[in-house]
């Protein structure tokens, strides 16, 4: 296994609050990497320095390096990593003013395909890939919005994969979700490392042990422990750790 | 503070929300008071309605196709002052929304948050010069300056296209719908970004994690979701044009004919209105076709803000019932 | 390497786009510098004793042997300042009385109704209202078309619906607790609106009976159907009556220069005093609601 990703002393603050401290973390490749964590411990923040969305927000900042195959992203520019991470958010956010087709097609377009011919063929893979095709093929022409919650986020996952990133940055994509659609996706994230190096951040466990072959525990804005997730959930060496998974608090 | 102990007062403090004899007095009050709006909107068009109904019955609806004036032989008709409204607000629009926009779009997305406020005070001192000043301003200073530079070199460039030809008047529509472009600038860009500011961050994000540059994620993200709102705001600026008075009165110079050149001069609803009412005498077909102007100018500048209103109020609305 | 130009040129025109969205900015700074520039500029010249005491001059400009008085505006600046208060008094204690209804009561389709219809008659064009007036005062009182009165009710008219809202805005930024503490005292709900909500909503209030003010300070065409314009002193509410917007008005579209120069003179005063009562709106308004309207 190689590694894909990595922070390296990663610091970042909200105006003069500071939000994660430090923060160390390899993400291996064609792996999933889960960070959990109570409410408030920094972990958004964290996958959003990985593609550089947190600079985006009005008076934050961020220290530290974030190497992409070894180069570090915050020397590049932004929107070339961008395109090489993408990212899911917590709240389906599909654009809704753009038909369930254009969402997906819309990283292709911004990247100049014209071509109607392949446009259609990465919309369908897309879609396949998201597990929704089957769901909306005959209602490409919808607004996005038109769809359930479940299928929206599923239609943000497509959007996302169809602009060919490396890797997929999750942040909470099943927490507005009700099961069956959280079951769903939690399916799509096992298939879609085989393809891509995936990091989702979540605040529930269970699902953490379900996707991830590595998981991080933050607290704070510190990374407290990180190791294989059947190890860290069943011998974790710290007591923080061990007092999270064991409800204790958080 | 001492509360009275009323008879009411036991009571209200059962259902705080009983109503007193003294609570349905203010409500009626109050309620009056609201609906002497409506009364006066009413009475408004009424009114009009009646000044206006001697003009009506000479001339029916030919009034509207009509390009008479002609207060000695009692012949009227609108469609000079239609057409020279209309031209004058398409100039302002033409002119007016893109700079708005570029200003919405730069104070909403790129402007740091130090310098939006003080930005957004300072554009909206432009609404506060009153409309006559602006033509004072207009008749000094733009005029000149548009008929010697900006007219002659919009003939040379353009002067193919039937609007640039003919004699250049120091005023004319175009002076005029100048002037209501920069009038404009403070509704339109006011009332867009807050449209911009209403965009929620997750769809500018959503474009951003795709790879978008900030101005594709302002294009695909920011802009096609505020469209209505924009919309709307295109609209109240099409609707301040429209009825604008003072400042268009003093530059188009008040001719009451039709030209297909932008730079001959011309008249608009509202300055026939400024500029004749005075000389009609009560019950006469001229103040009769003067008020049926102004009718006209009343009811489509109503149909304007109607939709405009709508537009932004669901707009606006809609991000309201959306936040969480 | 086809995709290494695009690239630039998506950078490119993110950074064109940019410098555009500036110049949108400029471009409106312009007028605006400019406007400022030339009425103080011009203006100031005439703003002398002289200027808010006298009447205006006899039309001149100046010639081989002729001297020019210079005259001034004193009796527009009474009418405005008549025009102006006479107006608010019927105003805002309408629109306020409106306001508390639309923010108090506010429910129910005439309620939207009434709050819908007042934002589009803030939108009808000033003139209208003034030829309102003008036709009202045709049909019902002929003698006192262009009156003191007259010009006023144009005016209130124009205010009545941007006050009822403002005021509505204002008493809607009370907080509800507020209300409930005092009304849980068992004080009936008028007596909490008067005193307890209209109390803690009052620079709201008051910011938007000053922007009411500034609206309609300037207000030109109203005038011209309904104050009429007078050359001399005057404050009978059933006589016409001067005003600084109708001086600038009357004056800049005069061939005389001393004419001219007090059309000048008037804009300043006028811009001056609108700018003051924008501003002293926006002062009350500042830690009120509107940095809340702007971050959203």
């Amino acid at each position: 296994m190689t590694r894909k990703l990595a922070a390296e002393k990663v610091s970042a603050w909200y105006g003069p609050k500071k939000a994660i401290e430090d923060i160390s973390l390899d993400f291996e490749e064609h792996a999933t990497t889960a960070i959990i964590g109570p409410s408030g411990c920094g972990k958004s923040t964290l996958i959003r320095c990985l593609n550089r969305l947190h600079e985006t927000v009005p008076k934050a900042r961020v220290e530290g390096k974030v190497l992409l195959d070894d180069k570090d992203v915050y020397a590049d520019d932004p929107v070339a990593v961008r395109r090489r991470v993408g990212m899911v958010f917590q709240k389906a956010n599909p654009f809704p003013t753009m038909s369930v087709y254009d969402n997906v097609a819309a990283a292709l377009r911004l990247n100049g395909v014209r071509d109607r011919g392949k446009l259609d063929k990465i919309v369908k893979r897309s879609l396949e890939q998201a597990a929704l095709w089957d769901e909306v093929k005959d209602y490409l022409g919808k607004p996005g919005v038109s769809l359930s919650g479940g299928q929206q986020q599923r239609l943000c996952i497509a959007r996302a994969l169809a602009a060919e990133p490396e890797v997929l940055l999750m942040d909470e994509p099943c927490s507005a979700l009700d099961p069956i659609a959280t079951a769903k996706i939690e399916d799509l994230i096992f298939d879609l490392k085989k393809d891509y190096t995936v990091v989702i951040v979540t605040h529930n466990m269970q699902q953490a042990a379900r996707v991830a072959d590595t998981t991080a525990f933050m607290y704070l804005g510190h990374l407290i422990e990180v190791g294989g997730t059947r190890e860290l959930f069943e011998r974790p060496r710290e007591t923080l750790t061990e007092s999270y998974i064991t409800g204790r608090f958080g | 503070m001492v509360f009275p102990f009323r008879r009411g007062t036991r009571r209200a403090l059962l259902h705080p929300t009983g109503s007193s004899w003294g609570d349905l007095l203010f409500r009626a009050g109050s309620g009056a008071a609201g609906f002497a709006i409506l009364a006066l909107l009413a009475l408004l068009a009424v009114v009009l309605a009646i000044n206006a109904l001697p003009s009506f019955r000479a001339f029916g609806f030919g009034f509207l196709g009509s390009t008479a004036w002609n207060p000695v032989r009692d012949e009227f008709g609108a469609l000079p002052f239609i057409y020279g409204t209309l031209i004058t607000s398409a100039i302002a629009l033409l002119l007016g929304v893109p700079v708005s926009l570029g200003i919405a779009i730069f104070v909403a997305e790129l402007s740091p948050g130090s310098i939006r406020v003080p930005l957004t005070y300072v554009i909206e001192l432009l609404a506060a010069v009153p409309s006559v000043v602006y033509g004072l301003w207009g008749l000094f200073v733009l005029v000149p300056l548009i008929t010697t530079y900006v007219s002659p070199a919009l003939q040379g460039a353009l002067g193919f296209l039937p609007i640039f030809q003919g004699q250049i008047y120091d005023r004319n529509l175009f002076t005029a719908g100048v002037i209501l472009a920069i009038m404009i600038i403070p509704t339109v860009s006011a009332v867009s970004r807050d449209a911009l500011l209403a965009v929620p961050q997750h769809q500018r994000e959503a474009a951003l994690s795709l790879g978008a540059t900030r101005w594709e994620s302002i294009r695909i993200a920011v802009l096609s979701y505020a469209r209505s709102g924009i919309f709307g705001a295109v609209m109240l600026g099409f609707g301040r044009a429209f009825g604008e008075t003072m400042a268009v009165t003093m530059v188009i110079g008040n001719r009451n004919a039709i030209s297909a050149s932008w730079f001959a001069p011309a008249q608009t609803l509202s300055s026939i209105i400024a500029n004749s009412a005075r000389e009609g005498a009560a019950g006469s077909l001229e103040l009769g076709a003067i008020v049926e102007l102004g009718l006209v100018l009343m009811l489509v500048a109503f149909l304007i803000n109607v939709f405009a209103r709508f537009m932004v109020w669901r707009f606006l609305g809609k991000r309201e019932g959306g936040l969480e | 390497m086809i995709r290494f130009g695009r690239d630039v040129r998506r950078r490119l025109k993110d950074r064109v786009m940019a410098v555009l969205a500036l110049a949108c900015v400029a471009l409106a700074l312009i007028p605006l510098g400019s406007i400022v520039y030339t009425v103080v500029v011009r203006g100031a010249s005439v703003v002398n004793p002289e200027f808010f005491t006298q009447i205006q001059p006899i039309p001149c400009s100046p010639g081989a042997n002729l001297t020019c008085t210079q005259g001034g505006i004193g009796n527009a600046i009474v009418g405005t300042f008549l025009l102006l208060g006479l107006s608010s008094a019927i105003a805002i204690p309408l629109g306020l009385l409106a306001g508390i209804y639309l923010a108090e009561y506010g429910k129910g389709p005439l309620v939207f109704a009434v709050r819908f219809f007042a934002d589009v008659m803030t939108g009808l064009p000033s003139i209208v209202m003034g030829l309102f007036i003008f036709a009202t005062f045709q049909l019902a009182f002929p003698g006192f078309v262009f009156s003191a009165i007259a010009g006023a009710l144009a005016l209130a008219v124009i205010i009545i619906p941007f006050v009822a809202r403002t005021s509505e805005e204002a008493l809607r930024l009370v907080p509800g607790s507020i209300r409930e503490a005092a009304l849980a005292l068992g004080v009936p709900k008028y007596r909490v609106t008067v005193r307890v909500v209209l109390s803690s909503a009052r620079e709201g209030i008051v910011t938007g009976a000053l922007l009411a003010m500034a609206r309609v300070g300037g207000e030109t065409a109203p005038l011209l159907l309904t104050a009429g314009g007078n050359s001399f002193y005057s404050v009978r509410l059933d006589q016409p009556i001067a005003a600084m917007s109708l001086v600038i008005y009357n004056f800049a579209t005069t061939p005389y220069a001393n004419w001219n120069a007090l059309a000048w003179g008037a804009a300043l005063l006028l811009v001056v005093i609108m700018l003051g009562l924008s501003i002293a709106a926006r002062f009350l308004l500042r830690h009120r609601f509107h940095e809340q309207r702007i971050r959203g």
